[in-house]
Order: structure tokens, then sequence, then C-alpha cells
């Protein structure tokens, strides 16, 4: 009785002034407390680079855009460079990309186009447990499957293969020992791909009906509607899907760092040992000592984030050219 | 049996929690000793109600903690530097504890006999000159073992360790080459060879890896039952790492300088196990909190005369009596 009879007056005190009568409804609490959330992410990404900056310092200094073509990493006479790393990061996440966009979207385009309803929906559940299974699990995984398997097969038949064909023999050159920048990209893809599948297997649902119909009734068969009407049509999606997986290969640490052999030395074969930068953060930061070797890796870190938002700019930019194309065909 | 235990520790650990905040003292540093470490600050408080809580995160992670006055005190496998004690506010004194040796670990197809290697040897391998387990080099050492025509597969730590810093120690000693190209350091630039991240990542790639060497402590070696290499030491003398090759490589030093900051690798004496080496604590000269400094120098002292009876059990080797002389002369020191 009591807490009615006090909400009483202040239901008529708010309603008689604007502000206050909005902020009873709800509306102007709602707007600044997701305000406040929005902007939270402003701020956190600011004090990241701000943090990423100020900490560099010493190693940017010392070594200015040299850092990023230096390839040596020494942390006895402290002199650091970034590139053996910023190349094994690239390489593994561009060669992951190669096997497993094909894989993924070939996938997508089944599971969205071509199989049954239940059946999809089983596979594709399956494909969604795999994107949450954690990174140190197909590290540990690949250790003991994927690296034997690169040592005693896979390697040694690349060797055969193209180990004569002028230009292609350099990738497959030297030693094989298991672990290697391709060990590495085999399970980055393997990581990605249920990305690439989920992501583009949802652009192309999207696809109005429509345009199958219409394709169909024209009397293109299933596959040519599929190929030419629907995968177009979802470009963006695909795209989008592709540059997900990308960066999250380019982040990858704890898979990486087990099975890529953290060799600091740059090799052209992929199947030698290399290292990628979330990798030596991981394996050197705790016990790097001293004011340039921290310095360093907190540049490398940044090094990442600029590569990242290099990527992202990249990926805004082909889906604007993409769309402009698009609309100018139509 | 062990649930009760298990309860019991939980609520013991709630109590002291509880009762005596204010006597708790932070300390962090080497990895290596962290076994021992905890079971005597167990050991420490069931006797007297002092809680030291230790992380074993790294022995340049401890000098951090210690520069920036995070902790109470810190542990390091490789003694400060000059510019590294400078650093600190307070001036940190180093107290050995216990010691310890870094051991070679290999797989070699068809050898079962235990292999002997000599420092310069071991040098050339991790620089990559010597390359062929069949290398006369290695066969002049192991007469009698029909060594393959294997690659050699260098392992090596991927992860900043004072392990890699008591190993390059002694390749610098041994080989000029080494120093000269390599050097010494917890995070070196290999020439050659794959990274395992900690003991269990290199005994992993090495263990996998036909043709492969690698290094470990003699500690994790031991309890994961692998086998190792005999090295020769400065005598001339091949010597399986034991703790009694440990212990003889701490008896032979001549003498222990004023400031504890000493390197026993490759010394003398015909049983010494040669890549061996003492790990410190890191204590800080001046304790302004009286209660704090009691705890601290009290553990010393215990850890001294009592504590040292551990080391064996866990597979260290004790200091020799002489250094624990010394020891208790600089516990005076702290002020």
């Amino acid at each position: 009785m009591a807490s009615t009879a006090a909400a009483q007056p202040q239901l008529k005190k708010t309603g008689s002034t604007g502000f206050l009568s909005r902020l009873r409804g709800g509306d102007e609490v709602a707007r600044l407390i997701t305000l406040l959330f929005a902007t939270s992410v402003l701020i956190v990404t600011a004090l990241l680079i701000t943090e990423l900056w100020v900490s560099s310092g010493p190693s940017r200094e010392k070594f200015g855009f040299s850092f990023l073509t230096s390839t040596t990493w020494n942390p006895v006479t402290d002199e650091f460079g970034a590139w053996p790393f910023l190349y094994g990061t690239i390489v593994t996440s561009v060669v992951a990309l190669l096997i497993s966009v094909p894989i993924g979207v070939g996938a997508a385009i089944y599971l969205a186009e071509l199989a049954g309803g239940a059946w999809s929906d089983a596979l594709t559940f399956l494909v969604e447990l795999l994107a949450s299974v954690p990174s140190v699990i197909y590290g540990l995984l690949a250790i003991f499957t994927i690296v034997p398997m690169m040592r005693e097969f896979i390697g040694p038949a690349l060797k055969t293969v193209f180990g004569s064909v002028p230009l292609v023999q350099d990738l497959v050159a030297g030693p094989v020992y298991g672990v290697g920048y391709l060990t590495a990209s085999i399970v980055l893809a393997i990581m990605i791909f249920p990305y690439i599948i989920s992501v583009s297997r949802e652009a192309l649902m999207a696809v109005p009906r429509e345009q199958r119909e219409a394709a169909l009734a024209l009397g293109a068969t299933k596959w040519e509607s599929t190929w030419q009407i629907v995968v177009p049509f979802a470009r963006l999606g695909i795209i989008g899907s592709v540059f997900l997986g990308f960066a999250r290969a380019l982040g990858e640490t704890m898979a990486v760092t087990m099975v890529i052999g953290n060799d600091n030395n740059i090799h052209a074969s992929l199947l030698s040992p290399g290292n990628t930068i979330p990798a030596i953060l991981a394996s050197e930061f705790n016990e790097a000592s001293g004011k340039l070797h921290p310095s360093a890796l907190i540049e490398l870190g940044l090094v990442l984030f600029l590569l990242t938002l290099i990527l992202n700019g990249l990926a805004r930019l082909l889906i604007l050219v993409t769309t402009r194309k698009g609309s100018a065909r139509a | 049996m062990k649930r009760i235990y298990c309860a019991a520790s939980l609520v013991s650990l709630l109590f002291a929690g509880l009762a005596s905040a204010a006597e708790t003292i932070n300390a962090a540093g080497a990895s290596f000793p962290a076994p021992i470490y905890q079971k005597w600050f167990e050991e420490y408080k069931a006797k007297t109600g002092v809680a030291i809580n230790y992380q074993g995160n790294g022995s340049s992670a401890g000098i951090k903690l210690l520069t920036d006055g995070t902790v109470d005190f810190a542990a390091s496998d490789v003694p400060m530097t000059d510019d590294q004690i400078k650093a600190v506010k307070i001036k940190p004194l180093h107290f050995p504890t216990v010691l310890g040796a870094v051991v070679l670990t290999y797989n070699i197809p068809g050898v079962t006999a235990d292999v002997q290697l000599s420092g310069p040897t071991i040098a050339d391998i991790y620089l990559g000159a010597i390359t062929k387990w069949n290398d006369p080099r290695i066969a002049a050492d192991n007469k009698g073992i029909k060594l393959p025509a294997t690659d050699i597969v260098v392992v090596h730590r991927s992860d900043g360790s004072g392990t890699t810093g008591i190993f390059t120690d002694y390749l610098a000693k041994v080989s000029p080459a080494w120093e000269k190209k390599v050097g010494r350091g917890n995070s070196v630039q290999w020439p050659t060879g794959l990274g395992g991240a900690q003991n269990a990542g290199v005994a992993g790639l090495v263990k996998q890896t036909p043709g492969s060497i690698g290094y470990v402590e003699l500690i994790y070696a031991v309890q994961n039952k692998m086998g190792y290499a005999s090295v020769k030491n400065a005598a001339g003398k091949f010597v399986k790492p034991s703790f009694e090759g440990v212990t003889a490589a701490a008896a032979g030093m001549k003498e222990m300088p004023e400031d504890f900051r000493v390197s026993i690798a490759n010394g003398p004496g015909d049983k010494t196990y040669p890549i061996s080496s003492f790990t410190w604590m890191l204590i800080p000269s001046q304790i302004s909190d009286p209660a704090k400094k009691k705890a601290i120098t009290g553990f010393l002292t215990w850890m001294l005369t009592e504590g040292q009876k551990d080391a064996q059990a866990l597979s260290y080797a004790p200091l020799p009596p002489a250094v624990v002389a010394k020891e208790k002369k600089q516990i005076a020191l702290i002020k």
C-alpha cells in the first residue's frame, strides 16, 4: 500500500516535464546506457593504441622503419627486427586461406543449396561445434596427428612431386621436420573453415527465392542457378567470411606456437620451421628483460594491429569495388 | 584419503588467509626450483605461520617484478647483471638456494647406448656446423657405438628461460665461436633448429623427431625417465649427469665471490658434471617492515639448515657447507 502511495505523486511530477517523462518511459535511459556501451568500445580501442604506441617507444626510436625489414632478432645484443615474424604471419595465413576457402565455400554451397533440410541442419550443427573448439585442442591434436603425417608422408610426397619443378622446388626444399609453416597453415585452415562455412552459408541462404526461381524458369539447371545466380548474389557475405577467417588466422596464437617450430630465421621452404608475431609474443614476453626486448615485442603487437587494420580497409575496398561492378551490370 | 587432505588444506588455507593477512610475503621468479620452493614455504608456514606466496613465472619475470617493487623478493636461475642491480631501488642480495643441471637428451634411430659428447661438439651442433650424427667429431667420443648418417635436428627452448641461460653460459665458456656468434642469455638468437615451449615442449619434440637433440633440466629428465648424454668435463672425463656430479661441481668451485654471483659451468674436478648451476633468491638488502624482515631472514636461516635436507628427495643438489656458512653471514647484512 505504502509503495503505491509513494509512486503516485512521482508519476504526476515526472509527467509534467519533457525530459523526465521520457526518462520515465525508459527511452532516454536506454539511449544513455547503450551510448555508454558503444563509447566503451572506442575508449578501449583508443587505450589499446595509446598503450601499444607508448610502450613500444624505446624500440621505435632505436630502430625506426628498419624494424619492419630487419631479419635479426637477438635479445643478447639487443637488436630486433620484425620481418621473420611478419613474413611467417602472412605466409601461414595466406596458405591457410588457399586451403580453406575452396573447401569452406564449397561446403557452404552444398549445405545451403544442395543438401536436404535435416541433413543440412545436422552438418551445420557439427560445423558450428567445430568453431567452438578451443585452439589449444587443435594444437594438441596437430602435434599427435598432423605433425607425424607431415614428417612421414605429406612432406616426402610433396618433395617427390614438386622437388624438381623449377620455382616450386624452393617451396619444398630442405629437411622435413614435421613442424613448420605448412603444418601451421594446415592447422589454421582447419580452424578457420568452420567460420567460412557458417558465414558463407548464411549469406547463400539469404539470397531471395525469386532469384533461384527466375533462373530455373529460364531453363537453367540447378547447378547453373546456384553457380551463376546465387553465389554471385551472395558474394559480399562470402568475401566477408574469407576476411573473417583471415583475421582469425593472423591472430591465432596457441595452435600455431605448438606446430610452427619457433625458429626465428626466415626460410623459403614451406616445410621449414618459422615463427609468427602472436607465437613469438606468447613465447618471449614473460621472460623478456631489459628495456628494448619487451618494447620490441610490444612493437610487434603494434605491427600486428596495423596489419589487421590494413586488412579490414582492404576488405571494405573490395566490397565497395565489387558492389559498384554489380550495380553497373544490373 | 586424498579428498580429506584436499578439504583440510583448503580449510587451513582459508583460515590462514583470515588470520595472518598481514604476514603474507609475495615472491616470484624462476620456475626450475619452484617445486622445492613450494615445499619449503609450506613447511615453513606450518612451523612459523609465515605465509610466502611464490609464483614460478620465470627468472626474468621475477627480476622485473622485484624492480617494479611488486614482490617482496625474487628468484632467478642466472645471477642479475650489474645493470639489472642498478635498476632496483634497494640493492638486492644474492642467496644461492640449491643446485641443478641441464642435460642433453636425444633421439638417434638405432642407438640405445649412452652417447658421450664434449663441450665444443655440443656448441658446434647448436651452431649448425656439425649436421650429421656420424660426424667424425661425435664418432671420436663414441667408439663402439655405430652412429647413423642421420641429419641432426637441433631442438631448443622457444620461451625465454633460465635453463637456456645456464646452457648458453656453458656453451660460451667452452666455445669461443659460440661466445662470439650467439653469446649467453635467457633468450638468444639460435642459428638453427626447432623451438619447443618449456621442458615439456623440448622433450616432446625430441621424442617425436628422429635424429634430434635437445636440452632440459636434469630434474625433468629424471622425473620423465628420459635418456641423456654424458658430457666431458674440464678434467677430460665423461660424466653422466647426476646429483653427485652437480654436488661435485659446487665443491670444486675455488672461491665463492662476496656477492655470490658465480657461474660454475665447466668447473674443475674429476666427478664434476659441467653444465651445473646454482639458483638464487634475490633478497632486498633493506626491508622497512620489521615483521617482514623478521619473516624473511628467519626463512633464510631455516632454508640454509633444515631446508637443505629436502633437496635430495626432490632431485636437487644441496649447497656445500662452505657456501652455507658464507650465506649465513650475508643474512646479517639485511637491514
